[in-house]
């Protein structure tokens, strides 16, 4: 277990090819005036490429406004973010569809899978929608990571909510995007479905150099992370590199004078 | 409760406008029919008492030929009757007058003056004592001098001084226009009728057939003496041989034959009123279900906190209520200016002339309003009120699957409904239902449009799915196939919208292209008439020709043979029946499908008849037997059966055939058609060239080869086809509505999804072309469904109407694949809301949202 830092972190590697999205002094500020409340206040990271990075921080502490803001989902008010060499700041919507599409994989708490789609077209919806062939080994390969191989023809009503998600999981992993934004992956599944999950994601990353970051309450999720980056207020507090899941409850506890329980609150 | 409805009524507004709209436009549709006729029988019934201002009594002949089509016009009575009534004491003024229809003009253009239903007078000018007042001009004074009301000169383009052709029971003769007139109150016409005045005698002989005879005797009653009582005074001195009516009662009839001219469009706008209604039932139906369905959880959430079953049905109920009640009060008010628009247009465009004080608002139009508004929408919503009362309290608490019930019963249902219906329409079409039978087949049709309904979402999936499979070829396409067939119910529903209308039209289609194609085909394979005189049916009185015509077309080369044909009504053994005279019996029978069954049809001498098998039959009658005939002139004559014919039921030669004598005594003496037979390698249209100059004074008819013949003859079917198309767009306009409000509520449902899809990469040109092929799949089902029932619906009809002459059963392709590409567009046009909705649906809200 390493040590934390409170300095912004990243910071050190700017035109790194090892890194697979960034943010640069975000900012991200709600309403005007009076009713003002910056989600996000200043806020820099760089994502390793090849690496299993979680967001943590107590609700309202702006992990997931910050996920949504690197995965071009929402636009911030100043700063820039990037994806591999790509400035996402400023994209109109074509070019940020684009992006996505091309770029970026998504894994939500609400599974979100099209419930008139089997299984398979579900994973291969991504590349149906660029236009993409899929590569049949890698595809092949997905579906051994998540152990899907006897539910591909089946609906998502037929399924249940773990292996709903890792549907969602082999969609996002597929289309081998630059990076794969997990929110809340583990939220609505029971813990031994979510040890799964977690456990195939951490092998996509370990075996395939895939990137995932993986916005997260729970200190048990984040352990399977190679690297946590701690959020409060709209700031990014502290790090943890190789963490263990007590490492991340005793810093989550140092983070900000409040209850060291918010973990515990559902939602982002 | 009641307040928490209201609630989510209020937040649901666009969703129960939309739904709310068919029913404003069947309300308004009901209404409008009722305030146009109430306005319009108002203002006519002002007309008429300034009319019949100056009748107090007015005694008229007896028709001798009566119960068949009105026939007023051959009773005269005799000028030696003026004399009569005078005598009669409290008779102030006793005036003879001429006043009959079928003075047609020839305007100057050439043609004759046709009017759409109003009368076409012929008067005998009795001075401006009455309610005619001089605009320009004179009186006319000598027997070539003729003076017309306003409205006919503006029609006609004609002006004082011309020389004006006019038709009546004789061919055309030129007179002098030399005055124009108007009516009191300042019109142009009365009623949109158009009247031509000659002097006496040549009204009494070119509108009666003969001199010293009228119309009627007007009379006016000495100061003191009551309509009433003058009436009957005359009655008991006249005997039964005349009918003697006051003013008053006058007016009341001429208000009813308008009132009945009236109804036909009051039936048209009921007509379309059922429609939107019945259209606008699935509608309701459909956005209720949805409600319902996503409102699941709080629906349990209140049977959870302890609602009961009867607070939901309740809840459900108040809601359509309250749709029920906004959307007659809005379709009355859009009623009542259809209504003073439709009145105003029939002043003005239909060239009548009606006063028209106010817009008459009668209580039934509010009534039936509020009833029909609030009780088609109760009815449709009640359906998912009682399956929003079967939500489980417990479904508040698990995830909500949308259970996708089986359609077994929906589909048993749904044949035997289908069945129902099916068996009234054939009873109705059977004529096995006697005074029932219009109820019968209305009924039939509507209970099996029902019924197929119910079956739609059984056929919905497959036939979505293989109509879908167009636009797989892009993922968008394939995804809004997908969406389309996910909810059969829903799809079915909302296609079934577009079924009903477009069954309806393809219907009617398919019996009048049978009509047209049955007509054309016996004509072709069984007339062998080369050239045919005829005019286009319809109008006041059928089209004629000067016969002089007949003899000089048998004098040109070429010529072989020419038959006339004349038509009239006659009492026959006391019943009235269609009688034809005509000029050579057995050229006819080389000409038309006419086959003696007894007798002869070779010669038929004066006095003689011949008689269709089937009325012999009927009436017992063989070739020798008598028959009572009388003509609309003349006496009861005795005739004797020369020929028994049958005409293999085709053709429309009357049952009886009579000599051409005879046709002197018919109320008008000229014949309507002519057939003419060339010789062999004779030139057809030099011939025709030649008939057409001696047509020259006969502008109502024409002289055409069998092909033009059979188009004048169907071109009657236009009117009623331009009705269709009216209703065509009516049903359009409802299905539109009926595809954006299911999309619309599917758009919403699916938030989620669409967030999905546009995170992770679909475009928004893509999101949108997704809700587009969903909408045009539902659409073109619909249409399909619409034309498959609405073409075995016609042909249905089309078979069992095969005894009067329906022989082909011919379906209008280039029609239906309008519809078909129509309904393509239609789906495209109704996607456009929805899909820009979809389009812009945030994606963070959309998939962040718990």
């Amino acid at each position: 277990m390493q040590t934390t830092t409170t300095g912004p972190p990243g910071a050190e590697a700017r035109q790194d090819a090892t890194v697979a999205a960034r943010a640069v002094d975000v900012w991200k500020v709600y309403g005007s005036g009076e009713a003002q409340v910056a989600a996000l206040r200043g806020v820099s990271v760089d994502l390793g490429r090849g690496r299993f990075t979680a967001i943590m921080g107590p609700s309202g502490s702006g992990k997931s406004t910050l996920m949504h803001c690197l995965a071009g989902l929402d636009t911030v008010t100043r700063g820039e973010v990037h994806i591999g060499d790509v400035l996402v700041t400023g994209l109109g919507d074509a070019k940020l569809t684009r992006l996505r599409r091309d770029q970026v994989g998504f894994i939500f708490q609400q599974f979100n899978l099209l419930p008139s789609l089997t299984a398979q077209e579900n994973i291969l919806l991504p590349l149906s929608i660029a236009g993409r062939k899929p590569d049949r080994d890698w595809f092949a390969q997905v579906i051994e990571i998540v152990g899907l191989g006897d539910r591909l023809s089946h609906r998502p009503s037929q399924l249940s909510g773990g292996q709903q998600q890792r549907v969602a999981c082999a969609r996002a992993l597929v289309a081998r995007p630059n990076v794969i934004f997990a929110d809340e992956p583990t939220g609505n599944l029971d813990s031994r479905s979510g040890a799964e999950v977690l456990g195939f994601l951490r092998r996509s990353v370990r075996d395939y150099g895939q990137t995932i970051v993986m916005v997260t309450h729970d200190p048990n999720a984040a352990s399977y992370a190679d690297r946590v980056v701690f959020l409060a207020d709209g700031e990014v507090r502290a790090e943890l590199h190789a963490p263990t899941a007590d490492a991340v409850l005793d810093t989550m506890g140092r983070l900000d004078t409040g209850p060291v329980g918010a973990g515990r609150t559902v939602g982002a | 409760m009641l307040r928490a409805t209201l609630k989510s009524l209020r937040s649901r507004k666009l969703r129960l406008v939309l739904s709310g709209i068919a029913v404003v436009l069947g309300v308004m549709f009901v209404s409008g029919a009722f305030v146009l006729t109430s306005t319009l029988g108002a203002s006519f019934d002002s007309l008429s008492a300034s009319v019949y201002a100056g009748t107090d009594v007015a005694v008229s002949g007896k028709a001798p030929v009566s119960g068949g089509e009105p026939d007023e016009n051959s009773a005269t009575v005799p000028a030696e009757l003026i004399g009569d009534v005078r005598a009669v004491s409290g008779v102030e003024k006793a005036t003879g007058v001429v006043s009959v229809s079928g003075a047609r003009v020839i305007g100057a253009d050439g043609k004759v003056v046709t009017t759409s239903g109003p009368a076409r007078l012929g008067t005998s000018w009795t001075g401006t004592a009455d309610h005619r007042r001089l605009r320009t001009g004179r009186e006319p004074r000598a027997a070539d001098e003729i003076a017309v009301n306003a409205s006919l000169a503006a029609a006609a383009g004609i002006e004082v001084g011309d020389r004006v052709g006019v038709l009546t029971l004789q061919p055309k003769k030129t007179f002098t226009l030399v005055g124009v007139f108007g009516y009191s109150g300042d019109r142009d016409t009365v009623g949109g009728a158009q009247e031509v005045s000659f002097i006496e005698p040549v009204a009494q002989e070119l509108m009666l057939g003969r001199t010293g005879v009228y119309s009627a005797v007007v009379v006016e009653a000495a100061p003191g003496v009551a309509p009433e009582v003058l009436r009957d005074r005359l009655s008991a001195a006249l005997g039964d041989t005349y009918d003697v009516k006051t003013g008053r009662q006058l007016q009341d009839a001429a208000a009813e034959v308008f009132r009945e001219a009236l109804s036909f469009f009051n039936n048209v706008l009921l007509g379309f009123a059922g429609v939107a209604l019945f259209v606008g039932t699935f509608l309701i139906l459909n956005t209720f279900s949805i409600l319902v369905a996503q409102r699941v959880k709080e629906l349990a959430l209140m049977r959870a906190i302890g609602a009961s079953r009867w607070q939901m049905i309740g809840s459900v109920l108040v809601e359509a209520l309250v749709i029920g009640i906004v959307a007659s009060a809005l379709g009355l008010g859009a009623g009542i200016g259809v209504g003073a628009l439709l009145a105003y247009v029939f002043r003005h465009v239909g060239n009548t002339d009606l006063p028209m004080e106010s817009i008459e608002i009668p209580a039934s139009a509010v009534v039936s309003a509020f009833a029909v508004g609030t009780l088609v929408t109760l009815v449709a919503a009640l359906l998912p009120a009682v399956r929003a009362a079967r939500v489980p309290p417990v479904a508040a608490l698990r995830e909500v699957a949308a259970p996708d019930r089986p359609l077994t019963r929906l589909t048993v249902a749904g044949v035997l409904i289908t069945a129902i219906g099916g068996a009234a329409l054939g009873l109705g079409l059977a004529g096995q239902g006697g005074a029932a039978t219009m109820p019968l087949l209305l009924g039939g049709v509507l209970v099996s449009f029902t019924g197929i309904a119910l079956l739609t979402p059984m056929i919905a999936r497959p036939v979505v799915s293989v109509l879908g499979l167009l636009f797989s070829r892009s993922v968008p396409g394939r995804l809004g196939r997908l969406n389309s067939a996910r909810n059969p119910r829903r799809t079915a529903i909302t296609a079934a919208a577009l079924m009903v209308g477009l069954a309806l039209i393809t219907g009617v289609h398919v019996v009048l292209e049978s009509a047209t194609a049955s007509f054309t085909t016996m004509v072709d394979t069984r007339v062998k008439a080369d050239l045919i005189i005829s005019g286009a049916p319809g109008g006041d009185s059928a089209p004629t020709f000067d016969p002089a015509v007949l003899g000089r077309a048998r004098q040109i080369g070429g010529v072989r043979e020419v038959v006339g044909e004349y038509g009239d009504i006659a009492m026959i053994n006391g019943r009235p029946n269609r009688v034809t005279a005509v000029t050579d019996l057995a050229a006819m029978t080389r000409m038309l499908p006419l086959r003696a069954t007894e007798g002869t049809l070779a010669t038929l001498p004066a006095g003689h008849l011949a008689v269709d098998a089937k009325r012999a039959t009927e009436l017992g009658l063989h070739a020798g037997s008598t028959v009572r005939v009388r003509l609309a002139r003349g006496g009861v004559r005795t005739m004797t059966v020369a020929g028994v014919y049958t005409d293999d039921d085709v053709y429309r030669v009357g049952g009886w055939i009579l000599p051409a004598e005879a046709a002197h005594d018919f109320r008008v003496a000229q014949p309507s058609f002519g057939y003419l037979r060339l010789a062999d390698g004779a030139d057809v249209s030099e011939v025709r060239k030649q008939i057409d100059a001696l047509l020259a004074d006969s502008p109502e008819v024409t002289v055409g080869d069998r092909g033009a013949f059979i188009a004048q003859q169907s071109s009657q079917f236009d009117t009623i086809l331009a009705m269709i198309q009216l209703l065509l767009a009516l049903a359009i306009l409802i299905a539109v509505l009926g595809i954006v409000n299911t999309l619309a509520l599917s758009v919403l449902e699916r938030t989620r999804e669409l967030g999905l899809l546009r995170a992770i990469g679909l475009r928004r040109s893509q999101a949108m072309l997704m809700i587009a092929v969903e909408a045009v799949v539902i659409s073109v089902f619909g249409a399909l469904l619409g034309l498959a029932v609405g073409s075995g619906l016609g042909a249905t009809v089309v078979r069992a109407l095969r005894k009067e002459g329906f022989t082909d059963v011919a379906l209008p392709w280039e029609r239906m694949g309008t519809y078909l590409v129509l309904a393509v567009i239609v789906g495209a046009f109704a996607a456009t809301l929805p899909a820009i909705r979809a389009a812009r649906v945030d994606v963070l809200h959309a998939i962040a949202h718990e």
